[in-house]
């Protein structure tokens, strides 16, 4: 109930970013909402003890998946297209998550990251799909109602705010409950698990396959907020990304996926105007510095602070 | 039938390629259980030192055919300098930590290193193409292949054949094998854990930078380059079996070998077949074909 | 009444280490049995057979009726086999309450957190409640180790070395607390032990392994005497009869 009400006051600056602020500020709020939702997926697969590099394979089906219906079936809906994101990626999980729930470690790692260079492989080869260059997607409706052009942004970030914010309070719920602790257990102790009669493999699929819908779900998001899609949103980079903000957030908290990617994407835009050939740099220079001083991501910034008052 | 011999020779050529790379990531995670990313990027260094040093050379008026010597030259300097200097400068304050996070480390050093190369060699591409034009072409299955392939090929080879060698034979390679075996137990028994990463490192990079110089002459030299090479390469050693080298030969050869087929008779899946391999063999063996599976002792 | 676990030819080997040589054992209902024997004799790769870690080369393993070979130890827990740890196996970043209600919601009980705090009660780990089990003593962690294989509700509990890694003079109150749980749960209690005095002071049937194999089985009284069970299992010098 808590988490509720706390999750209002985002929505409500959100939405209040939507109507009142640049086309430039709505975009880069939507695509740090888009990110920000892969990472909270991320986020309950990392309970369990796993991170992948592969992220970007169920971002990219998410967002070809919104773009097909848009270009090749002509459905012009925004709410199918988010639907149809999430459900694409989350039948792909579904299957892939078979095989990758018996992997640990490393060994999860890069077979993931595989899983994506496979898709990537396929769609810069697809001629059909735009091949390196990708294509472009046009929503034109949200859930029947047409939409003016040049207000379709501001009424997808709304959207994506209230998507973002009932995800984000299911997987509060989640993680706060039984199967957070069961998914703590997976990675603190799988043996423990199975000997008290549960299946670790069953609790890391589950979380996969919720990684991968929510996935899904941030890329539907990002294609309707760039209105275009290519195959780099599959590739490993664009996973190494997701994996970055993690860190950067930080596991403690539901919201820290959306503060850390907010950061991320504001920072992106004033150094693609001002230094393009030190972004990465300052990316790794950054992880670094997380890595070794703030092992719990810039929450702990946010932990010392309210113990120190 | 004909076409056997072509898929073969290219197949093998890719494989010499891919192992030249693979053999050094491998040999670094067997010993330091890093898997190291910013392996492209000392694959990438390699290449562009190979352009500074075989330019600077055959700028210089100096007789062609030492434009080899350029390369080798480059990926000695690339190893024995970035090598030591990541090595020293950063992975000894890590050991110790997970796996994954050692990921992330050498990941975000990648991220720097990407950057440093364009600093200093700027956004532009870089040619080099006279080493391999220089050794002119020969005819097979009545196709054209450069000479310089077979070069690499037997580059490929001799390095297999050396790395064998020092790591069975030597007093050192053998120190390195009981580190790899029981790292524990050898720091106990008085081996220098730390000199022996030191040198592992070294030796990877140099090996990761070879496989980057003599890919320079074949290819236009831009920033990006090693971002495939990693990806590519983790297929290798993982297929391979983390931490093998004959695991790595045989991983790089059996991918070199479908991607030509590949190639050949369907060539809008070549990035596709390799990773399909991959994902096929982890299927069938969960650690790789030359890996250990063992079960935990409780 | 018969027997709740039975063995019979159990063999195990690994490469050249012959881990059980033909094992053939009984548990009737409500007993406690110790199994001692020198390290290793082989006591721990019994339990792994019987919990389904490790596959028997060849032999049966029947719980009660039901021959429990090629199950897994998840399955093998759920009909009714549980068991603690040589080194005890926790969820070191949750605290020792969390540990217990993890285990407590996997057996379904109605009400977990109820379920929690009795077994908090019942082990005397209430004082430790918030502690993370990582940061425990040893003792401690033994106990809430054991305390989680009691939580699956099982008819046969297995105990690999409940007292090892304590101090001496903690042993005997953490076999107390152990044994009384066990009792009041009804079930029937296999634990392995290397100190004599323990084995004498709480199991009614001691069986002796030796190189894979059973040297003796019966009343602690007749086999703690064994001159083969002294000789091997308990380390003592022997002089050989003249011959
Ligand atoms: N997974 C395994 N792989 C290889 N050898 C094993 C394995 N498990 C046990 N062994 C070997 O089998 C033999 C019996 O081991 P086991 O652990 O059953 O002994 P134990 O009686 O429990 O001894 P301890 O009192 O030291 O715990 C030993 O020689 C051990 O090294
Ligand atoms: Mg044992």
């Amino acid at each position: 109930m808590k988490a509720a009400i706390v999750a209002i006051a985002p929505l409500v600056a959100l939405t209040g970013l939507a109507l009142l602020s640049p086309q430039w500020l709505v975009f880069m709020a939507m695509l740090a909402l888009a990110k920000g939702v892969v990472v909270l997926g991320l986020l309950v697969l990392m309970r369990t003890g796993l991170v992948s590099f592969g992220q970007g394979l169920y971002f990219g089906i998410g967002a070809y998946a919104a773009a097909l219906l848009s270009h090749h079936l002509h459905v012009a809906d925004a709410a199918v297209m988010l639907l149809a994101g999430a459900a694409a990626a989350g039948l792909i999980a579904a299957l892939l998550g078979l095989l990758l729930a018996r992997y640990r470690d490393i060994f999860f790692a890069m077979l993931s990251l595989a899983f994506s260079m496979i898709l990537y492989g396929v769609l810069v080869k697809s001629a059909a799909l735009g091949s390196t260059d990708g294509f472009n997607l046009h929503a034109r409706t949200f859930f029947g109602v047409a939409l003016a052009s040049g207000v379709e942004r501001r009424v997808f970030l709304i959207a994506g705010a209230v998507c973002a914010v009932v995800v984000a309070l299911l997987v509060h719920r989640l993680l706060g409950g039984h199967w957070g602790r069961l998914a703590t257990g997976v990675r603190d102790n799988e043996l423990r698990v199975a000997y008290l009669g549960a299946s670790p493999y069953r609790v890391v699929y589950v979380n996969y396959l919720i990684a991968g819908a929510m996935a899904g779900l941030g890329g539907a998001l990002a294609a309707l907020a760039v209105g275009h899609v290519d195959p780099e949103m599959t590739y490993w980079t664009t996973s190494g990304e997701f994996v970055f903000i993690a860190i950067l957030g930080g596991t403690q908290s539901i919201l820290a996926p959306f503060v850390a990617a907010s950061i991320f994407e504001a920072l992106r835009t004033i150094a693609s105007q001002y230094a393009p050939n030190v972004w990465q740099m300052s990316l790794g220079l950054a992880m670094l510095a997380i890595i070794m001083f703030l092992p719990a991501g810039l929450w702990t910034l946010a932990e010392r602070r309210r113990r120190s008052v | 039938m004909s076409s056997i011999l072509p898929i073969a020779f290219d197949g093998i050529t890719y494989a010499s390629w891919l192992f030249l790379i693979s053999a050094g990531l491998t040999l670094i995670y067997g010993v330091m259980r890093i898997l190291n990313v910013a392996h492209g990027s000392l694959y990438a260094l390699g290449a562009y030192a190979a352009c500074s040093l075989a330019g600077a050379w055959l700028g210089g008026g100096l007789p062609a055919a030492g434009s080899f010597a350029m390369l080798l030259l480059a990926a000695l300097l690339v190893g024995s300098v970035a090598g030591p200097l990541i090595e020293r400068g950063l992975l000894q304050w890590m050991y110790g930590k997970d796996e994954v996070v050692l990921v992330l480390i050498t990941y975000a050093l990648f991220l720097i290193m990407e950057d440093v190369i364009k600093l200093v060699w700027g956004v532009d591409s870089l040619l080099l193409p006279d080493p391999y034009a220089l050794p002119g072409n020969f005819q097979l299955g009545g196709l054209t292949y450069p000479v310089y392939n077979v070069l690499l090929i037997a580059l490929a080879l001799a390095t297999g054949l050396a790395l064998a060698w020092a790591l069975y034979r030597t007093r050192q390679g053998k120190l390195l094998l009981a580190v790899i075996h029981d790292r524990d137990m050898s720091m106990a028994m008085g081996i220098n854990v730390s000199r022996v990463y030191l040198a592992t490192f070294a030796v990877g990079a140099t090996l990761a930078a070879l496989g980057g110089a003599f890919t320079a002459p074949t290819i236009a030299v831009t920033p990006g380059i090693g971002v495939e090479v990693i990806v590519l390469a983790f297929a290798v050693v993982v297929i391979g079996g983390l931490g093998s080298l004959g695991g790595a030969a045989l991983g790089a050869l059996l991918v070199g070998l479908v991607r030509s087929a590949t190639v050949r008779y369907w060539p809008e899946a070549e990035l596709f077949s390799i990773y399909a391999v991959m994902a096929m063999v982890l299927i069938a063996r969960p650690k790789g074909l030359f890996a250990a599976q063992e079960a935990r002792k409780i | 009444m018969s027997a709740v676990l039975t063995a019979k030819g159990l063999q195990k080997s690994f490469g050249a280490v012959k881990a059980a040589v033909d094992i053939n054992l009984t548990f009737d209902p409500g007993t406690v049995v110790s199994l001692i024997g020198a390290n290793g004799a082989g006591k721990t790769t019994f339990l792994n057979m019987v919990t389904g870690y490790l596959r028997p080369d060849s032999g049966q393993i029947l719980f009660g009726e039901r021959d429990i070979v090629g199950l897994k130890p998840r399955q093998i827990t759920k009909l009714g086999i549980s068991r603690s740890f040589q080194i005890p196996q926790l969820f070191n970043s949750l605290s020792v309450r969390e540990n217990l209600l993890v285990a407590e919601s996997i057996a379904a009980m109605d009400d977990p957190q109820a379920a929690a705090d009795e077994t908090l009660t019942r082990f005397e780990l209430a004082p430790y409640a918030a502690q993370k089990a990582g940061l425990l003593p040893e003792g401690i962690r033994k106990l809430l180790d054991v305390s989680m294989a009691l939580s699956s509700r099982s008819k046969l509990l297995l105990l690999d070395e409940p007292t090892s890694g304590v101090s001496a003079d903690e042993k005997f109150a953490i076999m107390d607390v152990v044994m009384g749980a066990a009792r009041a749960a009804g079930v029937t209690v296999i634990f392995v032990e290397h100190d004599m005095d323990i084995v004498a002071r709480f199991a009614g049937r001691v069986v002796a392994f030796y190189d894979g194999g059973i040297i003796a089985d019966g009343s602690p009284d007749t086999v703690l005497r064994a001159e083969n069970v002294r000789r091997y299992v308990i380390g003592e010098e022997i002089p050989h009869a003249a011959a």
